[in-house]
């Protein structure tokens, strides 16, 4: 595992959190605030470690919720639930492609609000609902779509220039090296 | 596919979950508050980010520019406490005709300016964080004013260094109000929906009440949380409900929640 990828998923959790409570530009332009809580959960459940998915579930939910009035916990299970069954397939996925980031973006950007939203209503508490919604559904899958690519493209971009690689080993062996030694001639 | 692993950490995040979803109220709000904590340092930077074209605009002003703006202040400001003296003279008499009929004085509102440092991320709710918390003497259920004075919401959670307050328009933030009409009609504003937030609804007004476009709507006084005759936005239509059981209206709040920067909480 390595440490590195695991720091700047949850940097990267912390950062999109708090840009979310910061900048108001997406709700006053588009009508909703756009979540990328469940972008990172897909680059995580991608290429990290379960640890690592779990960490950034537990603490990226707990971060939302703290700034929200939600009840404290309540995003953290809508996170796993959408990383969890990608990381169990994550072999069959074509991760470097762009369209399927966008597609598994698409995805759990309208999986965690819709789950969210099923806890909070399963509880008693009352959210803002109605059909304006829907719209504001949209927009989240929407944005959570077209955010993925970019999220992986910055995400690889940072690991390439800021962390290091693990040392792997090489099919040479400098036992098995074929000498060849000149013959010295007197 | 299924590992002992993968079981254990998905059981580890739900039970943290669940945990935490089953604290009482009090410790949730410490925890929100320690976990708030964590972002003071960006919202230290954030603030300076915010007020630094602020402060290039003012360093590029020029002294002709500050010394008109400085005349024209200083011509407000007499005007100001011309109509301060007035307000004062008005104020005594108030108070002289209560006693006379032997209400109780009116105490003035105390204010203390506050500035919205950050929004509610989640879409379902309608919140906003201010810089002001509890070392500011802010409590629980403190009514909240725009700049211009018109009613916003109340304080619902309170931090040491920030506070939480809840909007008009979000479900928890239920306001009596009356209509500044002939018969003084009275409601409750309630949420209307998710997308416009200048509009709320005002209902369980009478089956009678004469209601028209523009009427002002004020709070009630009723409920012990806001103080009496806040304004808080104007009739916009009305339509009778259940079957003429009562009348529900809709009200085009004065305050414009999307833009809010500088807010006032009022203390009793």
């Amino acid at each position: 595992m390595n440490p590195f990828q695991t720091i700047l998923i949850l940097s990267a959790a912390f950062l999109a959190v708090f840009g979310e409570t910061v900048l108001s530009a997406p709700r006053s332009l588009l009508g909703a605030q756009i979540d990328l809580l469940p972008a990172i959960m897909v680059f995580a459940a991608l290429n990290a470690s379960l640890p690592t998915i779990a960490a950034l579930a537990i603490l990226g939910g707990l971060w939302l919720d703290t700034f929200s009035a939600n009840p404290l916990g309540i995003s953290i299970l809508p996170l796993m639930f959408v990383g969890f069954p990608i990381y169990l397939r994550r072999d069959l996925i074509l991760r470097d492609l762009p369209f399927a980031q966008f597609v598994l973006g698409a995805t759990a950007s309208a999986l965690v609000p819709a789950l969210t939203l099923l806890m909070l209503l399963s509880g008693s508490t009352k959210p803002l609902l109605g059909w304006g919604t829907l719209w504001q559904w949209l927009v989240m899958t929407a944005g959570g779509a077209v955010a993925t690519p970019f999220i992986f493209a910055l995400m690889d971009w940072c690991n390439g220039s800021l962390g290091y690689k693990l040392r792997t080993e090489v099919s040479f062996r400098p036992d098995r090296e074929i000498r060849h030694r000149k013959i010295l001639k007197y | 596919m299924f590992k002992q692993k993968n079981y254990l950490a998905l059981g580890a995040v739900v039970i943290v979950a669940v945990v935490l979803l089953s604290l009482p109220t009090r410790t949730t709000a410490r925890l929100k508050l320690a976990v708030g904590s964590w972002f003071l340092p960006l919202s230290g930077l954030a603030g300076a980010a915010q007020q630094l074209p602020a402060d290039l605009a003012d360093a590029a002003m020029t002294r002709h520019e500050l010394l008109r703006q400085i005349d024209s202040l200083r011509r407000e400001n007499q005007q100001l406490k011309s109509q301060a003296v007035q307000s004062l003279a008005s104020a005594r008499e108030n108070d002289q005709l209560r006693s006379l009929f032997n209400r109780a004085k009116q105490l003035p509102w105390r204010l203390k300016m506050a500035y919205v440092i950050g929004r509610d991320p989640a879409n379902w709710w309608r919140t906003v964080r201010i810089d002001r918390g509890g070392q500011d003497g802010l409590t629980n259920n403190l009514p909240v004013l725009s700049a211009e004075g018109f009613l916003i919401g109340r304080v619902s959670l309170v931090n040491n260094h920030d506070s939480q307050v809840v909007l008009i328009g979000d479900p928890n933030c239920r306001v009596s109000a009356t209509v500044e009409n002939a018969a003084r009609d009275m409601g409750v504003v309630l949420a209307s929906g998710p997308l416009d937030t200048s509009l709320v609804q005002l209902t369980y007004l009478s089956s009678s009440a004469n209601l028209k476009p523009g009427q002002g709507v004020v709070t009630s006084g009723l409920g012990g949380v806001f103080p009496k005759g806040i304004p808080i936005g104007q009739i916009v239509d009305s339509r009778s409900v259940e079957f003429g059981l009562y009348t529900d209206a809709r009200v085009k709040l004065n305050a414009n929640l999307g833009s809010l920067e500088q807010v006032w909480v009022l203390f009793p």
